[in-house]
C-alpha cells in the first residue's frame, strides 16, 4: 500500500490508502476526496482532475504524454510547473504521493 | 424516517446523492439499483474494459467506506416492479425480491435500457448488446472463442466496440442503416473522417445497410448476418441501436411522460415533487437562447451530472439553473472525439483542422453564434471551446478559420468580464 496526501487550496489535508497500479484520481475519487471531479473517468477527455504535484514528488514521476500535455491547457486553473492530470499518474508500491488541489476543476 | 429513495444507481443516481450530502441533506437517502454490482461507470464497457486494460474495479464509483461514511444506503440487485406515492409525493417501493422501501421522497434515475432489434434470427445464441457491466462480462468472455463480429448499428456504442474489437484482432464488419455514422451527435464532416479513419484501419463499414437476418449453425449460435443478399460471417453480433427511456415506474405513478419522463428546469416531474434525472429524463432545453418551449433528452454523463445537481438544490428546496454546456467524449481506437456544445441547427462550418490526416476540429454556427464543436485528437481545440461557451464568449468565425491561430487568443481577445453574459452557474467543489 501507499499514500496519496491531498492538501487542498485552502490547506485541508486528506490522506487516503492507495492501491498501487491505481491512479491518484482513483484514489481521490473513490474516497470522495473533495477537489477532484474527474468527470470522465480517467480517460484524459476532461481535465477536471487537475493536480499540482510537489516537487520533491514531480521528478519521480514518468513524464507526461502529449494528450496530456494538451489538456493541461484546459484546465479551469491555470497550469502550473507541477501540473499534473491526476488520472494519469499511478500509485507505486512504496512511494508515497504529495498533491495539491486547484480551487476549482470546473 | 424513510427519507429519499433514488431508484437506479448509475451516474444520475450517484452524483444526486453525492450532490445532497455535500448540500447539507440530512435525511436518509437509500441509493437503489437492479445490477448486482456496486455503483459503476458505464462509459469504459466499450473501450478499456472490453479491450481489458482496466479492471472492473476501476469502474466502480466509490468505496463502501465513502458510502457508510456519507450515511448512503446502496443497494443493489433490487428490481423495482411496483411503486406506490401518497400525497406528497411519499410511498413504497416493492421489489421483485419482496423487499419494500418505503420513502418520503422519490428521485429517478432509471436511465435507459438497450433497444432490442427485430431482425428475423435475433434471439440466436450470439446476439449481444452492450449496456451493463453484464453485457460486457459476456462479451469479454466470448471473445476469445471469436474471429468474426458484425456491429449493427454505427453510433457511438457500435463504434467504440467495433474499434475495441478491431484492436483486438477482429474481423468487424460494421453496418449502419442510415446514410451516415453517429447521425445525431455530429456533422456530415466529422463523420466522414471516423468513418474514413476506420475504414482505412480494416474495419468493413457499410452506410445504407440493413441487416435483412440473422443466420445460425447448427448449434443454435450465431453464423452470419445477411445484408443484400449476401452473407457476412459473424460468430457474434453486436447491437448498439440505441436506448429507451425507462420510464415504467413513472407511468405507474401517473406521471407524464413522452420521449422519457418529463421534468421541468428544475428536474422536478409533473407531480411537482418525484425528481427524476439523467438518461430517463424529458427536460427543458437548457442551453441559452434556445427555441420556447423545446425539450431534449441526453444521453452523456456530462448531464447525468449537471442535472443531478439541479435536483439536489431542488430537494433542498432551492431552484438553481443547470450548469455548464453540454459536452461529450467518445473514444474509438487511435481517434478522441470531443464534442462541446450541440451542433444541431448550424448554419455554418468552420474547419480548422491541423494538416494532420489524425486531426480533426470543425466549430458550427448559428449565424454569427458559435454553438458547437467536433474534436478529433485536438484537445485543445476542444477546450477552448467548451470555456468559450460555459462563460458565453463568441469566437467570431472569421477568427478561428487558421488553425496556426490558437483558440485561447481568440478567447482571450473577447472575453471582456462586463460583456459576459452568465457565467456557469455552479461552482461546486469536487465532491
Amino acid at each position: 500500500m501507499s499514500k496519496v496526501i491531498f492538501t487542498s487550496s485552502e490547506g485541508a489535508v486528506t490522506e487516503v490508502q492507495a492501491l498501487p497500479g491505481d491512479s491518484v484520481m482513483e484514489s481521490a475519487v473513490r474516497n470522495g476526496v473533495p477537489g477532484i471531479v474527474a468527470e470522465c473517468g480517467g480517460s484524459l477527455s476532461c481535465a477536471t482532475c487537475h493536480v499540482f504535484v510537489d516537487e520533491a514528488d514531480l521528478a519521480g514521476l514518468p513524464e507526461m504524454e502529449e494528450m496530456e500535455d494538451e489538456m493541461l491547457w484546459g484546465t479551469a486553473v491555470d497550469r502550473q510547473d507541477n501540473s499534473r492530470l491526476s488520472c494519469q499518474i499511478k500509485v507505486c508500491e512504496g512511494i508515497d504521493l504529495h498533491v495539491t488541489t486547484p480551487s476549482t476543476q470546473l | 424516517m424513510a427519507g429519499l429513495l433514488i431508484i437506479g444507481s448509475s451516474q444520475a443516481g450517484v452524483q444526486l446523492a453525492v450532490s445532497l450530502r455535500a448540500l447539507g441533506y440530512e435525511p436518509e437517502i437509500t441509493l437503489l439499483g437492479d445490477e448486482d454490482h456496486r455503483p459503476y461507470q458505464r462509459p469504459a464497457l466499450s473501450k478499456e474494459f472490453l479491450q481489458d486494460k482496466i479492471t472492473k474495479e476501476s469502474l466502480i464509483y466509490r468505496s463502501q467506506e465513502y458510502w457508510d461514511d456519507h450515511r448512503i444506503t446502496v443497494v443493489k440487485g433490487e428490481w423495482i416492479e411496483r411503486v406506490r406515492s401518497d400525497e406528497g409525493g411519499a410511498g413504497v417501493a416493492f421489489s421483485a425480491t419482496g423487499r419494500e422501501f418505503a420513502f418520503d421522497r422519490l428521485a429517478l434515475a432509471v436511465g435507459a435500457s438497450a433497444r432490442r432489434i427485430d431482425t428475423p434470427g435475433n434471439e440466436l445464441d450470439g446476439v449481444l448488446y452492450l449496456r451493463t457491466a453484464d453485457d460486457a462480462l459476456e462479451l469479454k468472455a466470448r471473445v476469445s472463442e471469436i474471429s468474426n463480429v458484425v456491429v449493427i448499428g454505427g453510433g457511438f456504442i457500435g463504434i467504440e466496440a467495433a474499434a475495441s474489437l478491431h484492436s483486438m484482432g477482429k474481423r468487424v464488419t460494421l453496418l449502419e442503416y442510415g446514410p451516415r455514422l453517429v447521425r445525431r451527435a455530429v456533422g456530415e464532416q466529422t463523420s466522414e473522417f471516423i468513418r474514413a479513419h476506420h475504414a482505412s484501419n480494416g474495419i468493413d463499414i457499410r452506410t445504407g445497410a440493413v441487416a435483412e437476418r440473422i443466420v445460425g449453425g447448427a448449434d443454435g449460435r450465431v453464423a452470419g448476418v445477411v445484408v443484400a443478399g449476401e452473407t457476412i460471417a459473424a460468430d457474434l453480433v453486436l447491437v448498439g441501436v440505441g436506448v429507451t427511456p425507462n420510464t415504467r415506474l413513472a407511468e405507474q405513478l401517473g406521471l407524464e411522460v413522452e420521449n422519457g419522463i418529463l421534468v421541468d428546469r428544475y428536474a422536478t416531474a409533473s407531480d411537482g415533487v418525484t425528481l427524476a434525472v439523467g438518461d430517463c429524463s424529458n427536460l427543458p432545453n437548457p442551453i441559452p437562447n434556445s427555441p420556447a418551449g423545446e425539450r431534449v433528452r441526453f444521453e452523456s454523463v456530462n448531464h447525468a451530472i449537471e442535472q443531478a445537481k439541479v435536483a439536489a438544490y431542488a430537494a433542498m428546496g432551492r431552484q438553481e439553473e443547470y450548469g455548464g454546456m453540454p459536452w461529450f467524449w467518445s473514444n474509438q481506437g487511435e481517434l478522441k472525439l470531443q464534442i462541446a456544445g450541440l451542433s444541431t441547427g448550424y448554419d455554418r462550418v468552420v474547419d480548422r483542422s491541423p494538416a494532420d490526416p489524425n486531426k480533426l476540429s470543425v466549430l458550427y454556427y448559428r449565424g454569427e453564434q458559435l454553438i458547437a464543436a467536433d474534436c478529433i485528437n485536438v484537445p485543445l481545440d476542444f477546450m477552448m471551446v467548451r470555456q468559450a461557451l460555459t462563460k458565453g464568449v463568441n469566437l467570431p468565425a472569421e477568427e478561428v478559420a487558421d488553425p496556426a491561430v490558437p483558440l485561447k487568443s481568440v478567447l482571450t481577445a473577447h472575453d471582456n468580464p462586463a460583456a459576459r453574459d452568465n457565467p456557469a452557474a455552479h461552482d461546486t467543489q469536487g465532491k
